[in-house]
């Protein structure tokens, strides 16, 4: 068989789609079958998982092993098997609410591995599938149209507790703007390590406030509210770079994922080369993770018996 | 008792974290050492240090494993220790004490909670006795105790300057002058007390140095005691096969990485943590053909996750498990039903301890075998073990596997804090005697063969379809927690729904005619005996001994031990529940669990249920109590076993 070359149609799936017509979800998937057969993965190569909520569905509509997972719970399905095997390519997906409140724990926790995996949020402010309640990046004060009151919470800034958390690679993109989205996923994929990806989203239906229109500009002359990252903007932290580099870089990201002012700047805001992927370290404690990882190990001979000598430890608590 | 049978019961206290275990262990390897059947008891409380622990180590000429009240010898350092133990030690029996403690009154002891001060002090009182350390001695010696006054602090100075020994280690090195007291009061070979010594402290530099504080210790004894006027011995056996000396915790590692397991998660929690750790610490591990195998322990931040990930791993094919307790099952429920929905091979260890909530964190009760059984919302196939001992625990670990991946579904393994922290000694585990089956695992073909997604979940026969594994080229499907069709695709059609959730809950239907009755259900004593007991879990050799001693006084016993409790062995039972007079049910819990589940899977009712749920395990002599009680038809329906003292 020969080798055909991979297409976006590779992982296009005919499958009734149930999102609200102008969803920010369709910008995101579009681009994600994109990005993958840009990178040349074979479908059965890749799995994507999910979490709960509209953006949950996602990888119902990708040609590849897809995994709807629990509400909150979407990284350490992923993790446990990106652990096991490691040579899948690994995309988590999920909302602001699956990922920045009941999944917060895990969202952090993720951050202390490394692990060579990607996780697009999905931020859209509000709980889609149960009809808008506010989320947890909603700002303070803020209004969408399901809400009796304005939410009396402040929002979370995913890109600084990713941060915080050790995400090694964070970037920001537009869930409409397709071209630097698909650059910016592929790019998360590459890195061989933890990426992180808020894509920011209108939801047409519940959030009446952050709009299409809103992000485009519309009410300012057609100038987006989001705007790339200055060219002068640099992410990148090699092995080596010195304390004062560190300290110069993180202020500048925290300047950018914090302002106030507008646009929004989306790109790689963060791309961390200097520390050691989970897969690295992984081998350092366990000889064989990669030529027999846990999804390859043997486990029983041709006759069904174990293949472990078990003689060592047995020893170790023997009375001879 | 013939003078070739030895039966032996020593116990050690102290505060924890001051090396109570390793005196227990060493003096349980010394005995194991001589050819005895060992069986180790472990009582200790949630805290790091300073907390008072016990450790119960029975030596026998016959298979023991369950602990039993009185005790012969008594090893007490300190004043609580003694006041809380003294009055457990048998007449006849032996109780070590500093000689240099003050005398302290009862009622002055903040470390006592009420009860048992109140309990002490009227046991004293009613003898006559001051409400003292020095009452309870002199009740002991009243009883016929041999009582003996150790000057440990002198023996710790003596250890200073004829060992070198600093007076922090002196101090520790007490532990083990006290085992080889115990050595020498009972004439056992100090030598086998010395190799007990190198078992446990291994290569490190220790072991030379508390060997030479054993022949200093029995040194002292000959020369201060008059050792021949006391009244128990232990002489070395003549044979002394080969055997294991440990944990029920080890025994699970040891029966899942026999398994081949490849993945476990977890979350800190007692008393599940120590299998987690003896994993991670023999994460490698050679095979039979010279090669190496390793399995990928992952410490997760909390049980939601460590069910997640271990669910994830089992995705792609590896033998995938994670342990906990009640309040880690507690959060993991969600994620059972996910690999239940999803046909996921999963093994959940559940040590059990006191609940609810918090409960008893280092305290033992079989409290979580109705939630083990239903856990988790709406309804899917799922499997409950549960090991009576040691030996059956590394069986189980292993087994368990074989379950969860030939029927595609969740495996809970219940043991609890009693197996976990039991020291015993065993045969050594044959994994040649282990099968292992992988279950149905697809092959899928190259891309292109299945266009509308491999069908997973197409309903078959058994109930059990092909699964491919994550990264298989031509296997890929959909997995949702959602209802779904047979590739994986989300539905709340009702035909559809009503396949496939036959599909799922008919693989139990298969499981429970396929399964051998054997791995249900065992039957010990005397299986035509009317006289029934029905038990699950670490109660087993509580009552194997208690129908044993019946059994010599001509009382016929029949003892069922459930292993597989879900599904639940009502077929396999039936025969022996229409012959049982009495029906009597042994549990640790408060409700009798099991029981509540016997009468709704057979409609039948036990005439007696026996419990205890002070966080304890049931003594030998307790159970015997209640069984001669209902003996006597002295016994209501429910007899509850208390002990204040434990």
């Amino acid at each position: 068989m020969s080798v055909a070359t991979v297409t976006v149609k590779d992982f296009q799936v005919d499958y009734p789609n149930d999102w609200c017509p102008g969803c920010g979800d369709f910008g995101i998937l579009n681009a994600l079958q994109q990005a993958l057969a840009g990178l040349g993965l074979r479908p059965h190569e890749v799995a994507v998982f999910g979490g709960i909520g509209c953006s949950g569905k996602t990888q119902y509509y990708v040609n590849a092993y897809d995994i709807h997972t629990l509400h909150g719970r979407v990284l350490p399905y992923a993790i446990g098997a990106k652990l096991a095997n490691p040579a899948l390519t690994v995309i988590a997906v999920g909302g602001d609410g699956d990922g920045m409140a009941i999944g917060a724990g895990h969202f952090v926790n993720a951050g202390r591995g490394n692990l060579d995996l990607t996780y697009i949020l999905f931020n859209n402010e509000v709980y889609g599938l149960t009809k808008g309640q506010a989320s947890p990046t909603l700002p303070l004060g803020a209004q969408t149209k399901s809400l009796p009151e304005p939410t009396i919470q402040s929002g979370i800034n995913p890109l600084m507790l990713a941060m915080a958390s050790g995400y090694t690679w964070i970037g920001r993109g537009y869930a409409f703007d397709i071209r630097g989205l698909v650059r910016l996923i592929q790019q998360a994929i590459r890195h061989p390590g933890l990426a992180f990806l808020e894509v920011l989203q209108p939801c047409p239906t519940y959030n009446n406030l952050h709009t299409k229109a809103w992000f485009a500009g519309k009410d300012r002359g057609g100038l987006p509210r989001y705007a790339p990252l200055e060219p002068s903007y640099d992410p990148v932290i090699l092995p080596g770079t010195d304390e004062a580099t560190l300290q110069a870089r993180m202020a500048a990201f925290i300047a950018e994922a914090t302002r106030s002012e507008e646009p929004i700047r989306t790109g790689v805001f963060w791309e961390n080369r200097a520390v050691p992927s989970l897969g690295e370290r992984l081998v350092q404690r366990l000889p064989n993770y990669l030529s027999e990882p846990p999804a390859k190990k043997a486990v029983a001979d041709g006759h069904g018996r174990p293949v472990v000598d078990l003689e060592p430890l047995l020893a170790e608590v023997a009375i001879r | 008792m013939s003078a070739n049978v030895v039966d032996i019961a020593w116990r050690v206290g102290g505060p924890q974290g001051k090396g109570v275990d390793t005196a227990a262990g060493v003096f349980g390897r010394a005995a194991a050492a001589g050819g005895f059947f060992v069986f180790g008891r472990r009582e200790y409380y949630s805290n790091i240090m300073g907390r008072h622990s016990y450790f119960d180590i029975r030596v026998a000429t016959h298979p023991v494993a369950v602990h039993r009240n009185p005790v012969d010898i008594l090893v007490t350092f300190e004043t609580e220790t003694l006041v809380r133990h003294a009055l457990a030690v048998a007449a006849g029996g032996l109780l070590l004490h500093d000689a240099g403690a003050a005398d302290v009154p009862i009622d002055r002891m903040v470390f006592l909670d009420p009860p048992l001060q109140e309990a002490l002090v009227s046991h004293l009182e009613e003898a006559g006795l001051p409400p003292t350390t020095a009452g309870l001695l002199e009740a002991a010696r009243r009883r016929g105790v041999t009582v003996l006054s150790v000057p440990y602090g002198e023996l710790a100075e003596h250890l200073t300057s004829t060992l070198g020994a600093s007076r922090a280690r002196a101090e520790r090195m007490i532990n083990t002058v006290a085992v080889a007291l115990s050595g020498a009061l009972l004439q056992y070979d100090p030598e086998l007390i010395k190799k007990g010594v190198a078992l446990t402290f291994g290569s490190s530099p220790m072991t030379e140095l508390n060997q030479q504080a054993v022949d200093l210790a029995y040194a002292y004894a000959r020369e201060t005691w008059d050792l021949e006027a006391l009244p128990l011995r232990l002489a070395p056996r003549a044979e002394r096969p080969v055997r294991l000396f440990l944990s029920g915790t080890q025994a699970v590692a040891m029966g899942k990485l026999a398994a081949g397991i490849a993945f476990q998660s977890y979350y800190p929690i007692s008393p599940a943590t120590d299998e987690s750790v003896y994993l991670e610490r023999h994460a490698t591990v050679p095979t039979v053909d010279g090669g190496t195998s390793s399995v990928l322990v992952w410490q997760t931040e909390d049980e939601l996750a460590a069910v997640a990930t271990a669910s994830g791993a089992a995705l792609t094919g590896a033998r995938s498990a994670t342990a906990t307790s009640g309040p880690g099952l507690s959060l993991m429920t969600e994620g059972l039903g996910w690999a239940g929905i999803n046909e996921v091979p999963l093994v959940v260890t559940i040590y059990q301890r006191g609940g609810p909530a918090t409960g008893l964190p280092t305290r033992s009760e079989q409290g979580d075998l109705l939630f083990a059984a239903h856990a988790g919302h709406g309804e899917f196939p799922r499997f409950v073990l549960a090991s009576g001992d040691v030996a059956e625990a590394f069986v189980d670990a292993a087994q368990a596997f074989n379950y969860a991946e030939r029927y595609q579904t969740v495996v809970i393994h219940l043991l609890d804090k009693t197996l976990a922290s039991t020291l015993q000694t065993v045969d050594p585990f044959d994994t040649s005697q282990l099968s292992i089956d992988r279950g149905l695992v697809a092959e899928p073909a190259e891309n292109g063969a299945w266009p509308g997604g491999f069908p997973r979940f197409r309903p078959t026969e058994s109930g059990i379809s092909p699964r491919p594994l994550l990264g298989q080229p031509g296997g890929m499907h959909w997995l949702t927690g959602a209802e779904h069709s047979e590739v994986g695709r989300v539905t709340e059609d009702p035909t559809t729904r009503e396949q496939q959730m036959e599909k799922r809950m008919r693989k139990l239907e298969v499981a429970a005619r396929e399964i051998p009755a054997e791995e249900k259900l065992q039957v010990y004593g005397d299986p035509d005996a009317a006289f029934t007991v029905l038990s699950w879990g670490s109660t087993k050799g509580a009552i194997l001994e208690a129908t044993q001693r019946l059994a010599a006084e001509g009382v016929q016993v029949r003892h069922l031990q459930i292993r597989m409790l879900w599904p639940f062995p009502a077929q396999e039972l039936a025969p022996f529940l229409a012959t049982a007079q009495p029906l009597v049910v042994v549990e640790t819990n408060y409700s009798g669990q099991m029981a509540r589940l016997l009468t709704q899977e057979t409609g039948t009712k036990p005439d007696h249920l026996v419990v205890k749920y002070n966080g304890r395990p049931i003594a030998v002599n307790e159970l015997l109590e209640a069984m001669r009680a209902i003996l006597a038809g002295k016994a209501g329906p429910r007899y509850v076993i208390r002990n204040p003292f434990e």
